[in-house]
């Protein structure tokens, strides 16, 4: 019974693959929206323009109908691409795009725009003041940016953070379309072949919600951490 | 007359002069447009109705019907809408026997099973909407209320619903903008929607940018329209509540 046919290492790797394909798109979508949160406040109109129509066009397409684009598409642009720089400098490359990495750069280009809107308001929260102060000791940019308003800003963007990121989760069963073995693709070909849905699909629905879970609790610790210094956190007297 | 024909001379020359946008993906392209309108108004609606209930039950003082509620939006919103499809899909289909009886009238078409999944996935958000809405209704109103001797139903149907309704207009929208992003999904099961029209198209040409994009751009102009129609709405409906200059 439980080894499920026999399916259950594979279904154990396929939950590993989605493990694995949502931290790294976590990763590629917190780099793009710190990027284009930035953007939209930058004094560029370009950079903004840019910023503004990448999220609005993210927001109107389906995730599904990008993913295929990136998937299908990507390999034929690249391919006319290398095609190209062959015939004009003779130099031979082949690169081969493969579902994971088409799968990690579609949902972190989806995500990157949703973190873009929470990023934003969280960069707009820290008081102008501290960033001011920073500068006025004499700091660079970038040590501006980490010692003061990167901690004082995600105390506001983790709860948009978080829930981004368990919507971003339950995106990730779509590679399964592309052809990738998570766990949704093992059990949907465990299903086909023993007529059993039930047996398969109920343990990767509890697997979601586990893994839903454990994050859950992930973020309450890390408000907890950005919290420290805040009347919020913890056993205060006023409240 | 002659003039129109002059003016279409053009365009019909395009489309004899390439393979891809031709008449007959136009008609393709447009059943999967109906097919996919069609799928995500059924099961909003359908959503709707039964999140309204459903909401008032989750706010429940009772804990036998508040809990089942939540468990049930937990389950739906804590999962992948593809699993749920695929537990309506094969779920039914594979139970012994099933093909002869009067149901497989309904799983024979695979567009039954969809909309299945797709109005409990829809109902099980709108419902935490809802119950969030009416979770906020000020105290005042539901004082004043009571102040008039209204009972509980009188109270439910005049006060707390028409403005909780209002209040969940914004949020609604976004999950009507979501469970059309969300339909793209039903090509998998074998329904044609606008998706698997794009896929189809994709294949047969082996032309991914001309089919996807050309879909893209339908998706972006279907959700425009929705966001341009709930701005709409939230003007009218919740003008008494912008701060007055």
């Amino acid at each position: 019974m439980l080894d499920l046919h026999g399916y259950g290492p594979r279904l154990l790797e396929g939950s590993l693959l989605t493990l694995e394909l949502a931290l790294l798109s976590l990763l590629l979508a917190v780099l793009l929206g710190l990027l284009s949160a930035s953007a939209k406040l930058s004094s560029s109109r370009i950079l903004r323009g840019i910023a503004h129509v990448y999220t609005l066009v993210i927001r109107g397409v389906p995730d599904l109908v990008l993913m295929l684009l990136l998937f299908y598409g990507g390999q034929i642009g690249i391919n006319m691409a290398t095609d190209w720089i062959y015939s004009e400098f003779d130099v031979d490359i082949f690169i081969n795009i493969n579902a994971f990495v088409a799968g990690v750069v579609t949902i972190g280009i989806i995500f990157g725009a949703y973190m873009s809107e929470t990023f934003r308001g969280a960069f707009l929260a820290v008081d102008e003041g501290l960033l001011e102060a920073g500068r006025a000791y004499g700091m660079r940019p970038w040590a501006v940016f980490r010692h003061i308003r990167f901690p004082l800003m995600m105390r506001h963007a983790l709860p948009g953070l978080g829930n981004n990121w368990m919507v971003l989760l339950k995106t990730t069963a779509l590679v399964s379309i592309i052809g990738l073995s998570d766990m949704v693709k093992v059990a949907a070909e465990a299903t086909k072949a023993t007529h059993e849905p039930f047996l398969f699909m109920i343990p990767v629905a509890l697997g979601y919600l586990l893994i839903a879970s454990v994050s859950e609790w992930c973020f309450m610790k890390l408000r907890q951490r950005f919290d420290i210094g805040f009347s919020s956190g913890g056993s205060s007297w006023n409240n | 007359m002659e003039q129109l024909s002059t003016l279409w001379q053009p365009v019909l020359s395009w489309m004899n002069g390439n393979d891809i946008f031709t008449p007959n993906t136009f008609e393709m392209y447009w059943s999967g447009l109906v097919n996919t309108v069609h799928l995500v108004f059924v099961s909003l609606v359908i959503g709707l109705i039964i999140a309204v209930p459903l909401a008032i039950a989750r706010g429940s003082s009772n804990l036998w019907i508040r809990k089942p509620v939540w468990f049930f939006t937990y389950l739906f919103r804590g999962t992948p809408l593809l699993i749920q499809l695929y537990l309506a899909y094969y779920g039914f289909a594979f139970i012994p026997g099933i093909q002869d009886t009067w149901l497989w009238f309904f799983l024979e078409d695979p567009i039954y099973p969809a909309l299945l999944a797709f109005t409990l996935n829809t109902a099980a958000y709108t419902t935490e909407i809802f119950h969030g809405a009416i979770q906020s209704t000020p105290r005042g109103e539901i004082e004043a209320a009571r102040a008039y001797g209204m009972n509980r139903f009188t109270m439910l149907r005049r006060i707390v619903l028409p403005s909780a309704f209002r209040r969940a207009l914004p949020a609604y929208g976004n999950e009507v903008i979501f469970m059309l992003h969300a339909s793209a999904i039903a090509f998998v099961v074998s329904i044609t929607d606008l998706t698997g029209a794009a896929y189809y198209i994709y294949a047969r040409f082996y032309a991914p940018f001309a089919a996807f994009l050309f879909v893209a751009v339908l998706y972006m102009a279907l959700s425009f329209s929705i966001q341009g129609l709930f701005k709409y709405l939230e003007k009218r409906l919740l003008g008494h509540l912008k701060p007055q200059s």
